[in-house]
């Protein structure tokens, strides 16, 4: 289902993953969030932008076990824990976060 | 985990033109969830996957070798290029991205994943495989 933000239309996948990770802007993630009544803190944000930076370099989408460990070296011990990570996103780090980001879903997710 | 059986995925073709290569990195990436004891060797046209600078704008594909790149993470830390099939293509190591893989009980120091290694010697590494894949 496509989706809006600021008056502009959003292409999305069955999941309701951006179709076009070029398109991403900011306000995407605040609105696929608002529709998960989940508020964006800046916590989500050092997620999010990590995400964006990992598929800048790498082209995929982080495993949940490599984006563990990857922001525990990172942001800290304390934000690089699983615990932490399905705190900010309940359904998931890998799916949710990703879908935020603009980014596909992580590879090997089901 | 107490199963750990030695993985071995064999990468013989040209990165583009065939699905083989992203395939491949597909299936490792999805099966280092596993944990398995995890290698990949990159023989024949295979090791111009791990050229380094490659751009697939003229032919409209996603150049996908920054991903190899991300093997490290994955804990994927033996990749064996053949020496031979390096030299019968004029290539060298340089020409090869430089992937590294860090060790998480050293510090995180940053440590070399390519072995170049002559054929009789892959063989070897061949015969102690539990599982191999070829793509």
């Amino acid at each position: 289902m496509p989706i809006e933000v600021n008056g502009k239309t959003f292409e999305t996948d069955e999941e309701g993953y951006l179709a076009n990770i070029n398109e991403w802007e900011p306000g995407v993630a605040e609105v696929m969030a608002k529709e998960d009544e989940l508020e964006l803190t800046s916590e989500h944000w050092d997620i999010i932008n990590f995400l964006r930076e990992y598929y800048e370099e790498y082209q995929i989408a982080p495993a949940v076990r490599v984006l563990t460990k990857a922001v525990s070296k990172k942001l800290g011990k304390d934000k690089g824990n699983s615990k932490y990570l399905y705190g900010l996103f309940p359904y998931g780090p890998g799916k949710q976060a990703c879908r935020y980001a603009g980014l596909p879903k992580p590879t090997g997710c089901v | 985990m107490s199963n750990i059986k030695k993985f071995m995925y064999v990468n013989r073709r040209a990165p583009y033109g065939t699905i083989y290569a992203w395939e491949s990195l597909e299936v490792v990436l999805i099966g280092a969830a596993f944990e398995q004891d995890v290698s990949l060797a990159f023989i024949d046209d295979g090791v111009y996957q791990l050229v380094k600078g490659q751009d697939t704008a003229g032919i409209g594909m996603k150049n996908f070798s920054p991903t190899y790149a991300a093997l490290g993470d994955y804990e994927v830390t033996k990749i064996y290029v053949e020496k031979e099939s390096l030299e019968e293509r004029g290539l060298t190591l340089d020409d090869l991205q430089h992937l590294v893989w860090e060790d998480e009980d050293d510090d995180w120091a940053e440590k070399d994943s390519i072995r170049l290694v002559s054929c009789a010697e892959l063989a070897q590494v061949f015969a102690e495989q539990e599982v191999m894949f070829n793509f």
